[in-house]
């Protein structure tokens, strides 16, 4: 009984095939969105299923020469991530006092497995063109990682030192969310940026600049593969925003969640929809110079409890 | 360690092809082999064995962004060797055309450099104010593209005086929405961060690599034939060469831009001061003899040669598009930036390359193909093909 219900969440609910489902259902509001702002029409309601289900389909190509473990390998790695996570973010904010360890650390490292899998796999399919893009994934993880933590820890400060997921959002419930602060507001600013680096959308789809390297490290994949890379993709535009509320917005245990969620999710397509790529090592100096300062600002604001 | 990143034969940078083949350390281009002609269509050969009067239909098929400027400068050819001047309410009408395709051409490119850069809403902007202009083509001249305005010793079609509301109208449009563009995209810290000190090209390497058109002007050497050789209605109006000193991808957008508005002044100046009277003058041979025209399209001066014997078809037609000049600079012009900035410089000169590649493969400096020699080896493979599946 106990494995039966272990498997539910993680396969179903609120695990992979959830997760996966509105995950679409999100990356076709993106798609709307962005299609209204270019005076376009847009895409009907069920065409991300509609790709997903044409690509499971294709055939899958594994190119000559390439590590074959390894290139099958980079997105499976995503996708077991971030069903993992999914699971955990469910659990942690629905029943933030129960016995199920949930620290943010497992979550830091969970949420590094997908540019791992993207830099594997690109790294394994043997064309320099994706080399170059697994390279820049690299460097851009690197980029925006450090602000990211500094903005983390500045919340496990503002949480009374508690790094368990349930106590942050418990202590939110407590003295009412983090938001509300300036240390919180500008952890906040960091960890959009950081959500919108991660999804790898316009001014830091960097590692898959079409114009410049043709999709970068996807540029082997193609069938089950890619429709899982893009799968991985369509549940963190869920989960990444839903991270940010459980942690800054008092979770998302209620009903104004999902009106949280959309606000946060159009904000991402307007910032995507409003800039143009940036290369990469303006990215770097970004995440680095910039966002970096702005970050330790917040924490030392959060020691000093502002 | 030096890799090979290839820009091509098909790539979705530019979708012509081409084949860019960047020599790169990490993400640092050390250098550039261009290899054109995957194109070739031998129309300079089509072009002798068709009518003195078929020809513009012909070579308006050379490029369809720029479909007013080769039979444009081929008409001035044509009359430039029988010494015939078209009357001047046609002049007035094809120096009109001639701005419109280059706003057009213009705001094509511009669209395409916001898709390069990865700011797909500039693209979808500027093309939707690009639509209304090719809707106006269709009126004026019953088609969007492929516009055959151009005719040996006139226009072929007359712009109706109940049209030049239409037109003025488009332009009131343009004009705003122009300096909006203009304005959006000089005042955005991020488009500047990415265009800024981007694919220097000296002025010295433009002259010495003969660029032409915004290319040219963008670097600081001032060349128009427009203003250098007036031709038409150009030098009865008023208007400004546009050009900037700096040499990189901003300045030949800024060119791009400003130019645009010049285009608007000139149109509306011809419109106001349109001459009644005929727009074709009665042609009835082409004496023996050889004429060039020279237009400047969009992307640069386009040259066009002809020879006559006397008879109704040109006995030798030659074609020189400015991207086949304006490429050839990119060698110089993306050494030492990254592969981010190679996407953008590469587009920079507005490359058209169904306009440069009518002619032979030149691979190093050596001819490699000529045209008889591309048409052999098409009908060996043809014969090879045929022959494995035993037909």
């Amino acid at each position: 009984m106990n494995i039966v219900r272990i498997l539910f969440s993680y396969v179903i609910f609120p695990g992979f095939i959830f997760t996966a489902v509105v995950g679409l259902f999100l990356t076709w509001i993106d798609r709307k969105v962005t299609a209204r702002i270019h005076w376009r029409v847009g895409p009907p309601w069920f065409q991300p299923y509609a790709d997903f289900l044409k690509l499971l389909l294709k055939e899958t190509i594994i190119p000559e020469g390439s590590s074959k473990t390894l290139f099958l390998l980079g997105p499976l790695l995503g996708l077991i991530g971030m069903s993992i996570f999914a699971v955990m973010l469910f659990n942690m904010n629905f029943n933030p006092s129960g016995s199920f360890v949930g620290d943010l650390i497992v979550i830091i490292y969970l949420l590094a497995l997908p540019p791992i899998g993207i830099i594997i796999g690109g790294s394994a399919s043997k064309n320099p063109l994706a080399s170059v893009g697994a390279s820049r994934e690299m460097t851009q993880y690197f980029a925006y990682e450090l602000p990211f933590l500094i903005a983390l820890v500045s919340i496990i400060i503002k949480a009374g030192g508690s790094v368990k997921f349930g106590e942050i959002i418990l202590a939110q419930q407590a003295q009412g969310p983090f938001l509300y602060s300036i240390s919180g507001v500008i952890a906040g600013v960091v960890i959009f940026l950081c959500i919108q680096a991660k999804l790898s959308f316009v001014p830091f789809d960097i590692p898959e600049a079409e114009q410049e390297i043709m999709a970068g490290p996807y540029i082997e994949y193609s069938g089950v593969t890619l429709a899982i890379y893009k799968m991985t993709r369509a549940m963190m535009l869920l989960l990444l925003p839903l991270f940010l509320i459980s942690v800054l917005w008092g979770g998302f245990a209620n009903w104004w969640a999902i009106l949280k969620l959309l606000l946060i999710v159009v904000l991402i397509i307007l910032v995507k929809n409003t800039n143009p790529r940036l290369r990469i090592d303006q990215a770097l100096k970004f995440f680095w110079i910039g966002i970096g300062a702005l970050s330790i600002i917040g924490l030392v604001l959060a020691f000093y409890g502002l | 360690m030096r890799r090979i990143v290839p820009i091509g034969p098909y790539h979705p940078l530019q979708e012509e092809p081409e084949f860019f083949k960047l020599i790169v350390e990490g993400e640092k281009v050390v250098d550039l082999e261009i290899n054109i002609g995957y194109n070739h269509r031998g129309h300079e050969f089509i072009s002798q064995t068709l009518t003195w009067d078929q020809v513009p239909f012909l070579v308006e098929r050379i490029c369809g962004i720029c479909s007013d400027s080769h039979p444009y400068a081929y008409v001035l050819a044509v009359e430039d060797c029988a010494h015939i001047t078209a009357p001047p309410r046609a002049q007035y009408i094809r120096t009109i055309i001639g701005e419109l395709e280059r706003i057009h051409s213009h705001y094509l490119w511009l669209g395409l450099a916001g898709h390069f850069i990865g700011y797909n809403t500039v693209w979808m902007w500027v093309w939707r104010y690009r639509e209304p202009l090719l809707d106006l083509f269709e009126l004026i001249m019953g088609n969007r593209n492929h516009y055959a305005i151009n005719k040996i010793g006139g226009a072929r079609r007359d712009i109706l005086p109940e049209d030049y509301p239409k037109i003025e109208k488009y332009l009131d449009l343009l004009e705003k929405k122009n300096a909006m563009f203009t304005n959006a995209i000089l005042d955005d810290p991020v488009i500047r961060a990415r265009l800024e000190n981007v694919g220097i090209l000296s002025k010295q390497d433009a002259i010495a690599y003969a660029v032409t058109g915004p290319t040219a002007r963008g670097s600081g050497y001032a060349c128009d034939v427009r203003k250098d050789d007036p031709y038409d209605a150009y030098d009865k109006v008023d208007w400004n060469m546009i050009v900037f000193e700096e040499g990189d991808v901003l300045a030949k957008a800024k060119v791009r831009l400003i130019e645009c508005d010049e285009s608007i002044k000139i149109v509306r100046q011809c419109l106001k001061n349109m001459p009644d009277g005929p727009i074709e003058t009665r042609v009835d041979e082409i004496p023996p003899g050889e004429g060039i025209g020279r237009h400047e399209a969009p992307r640069g001066e386009v040259f066009h040669y002809v020879r006559s014997d006397g008879s109704n078809m040109p006995v030798r037609h030659k074609v020189r598009a400015p991207s086949f000049m304006n490429v050839a600079s990119n060698v110089v012009a993306v050494k030492g930036y990254s592969i981010a900035d190679a996407a953008l410089v590469l587009a920079a000169v507005d490359p058209c390359y169904c306009c440069t590649e009518r002619t032979f493969v030149y691979e190093n400096g050596k001819k490699k193909y000529s045209g008889q020699d591309l048409l052999k080896l098409s009908w060996e493979k043809t014969e090879k093909i045929k022959r494995r599946y035993g037909k």
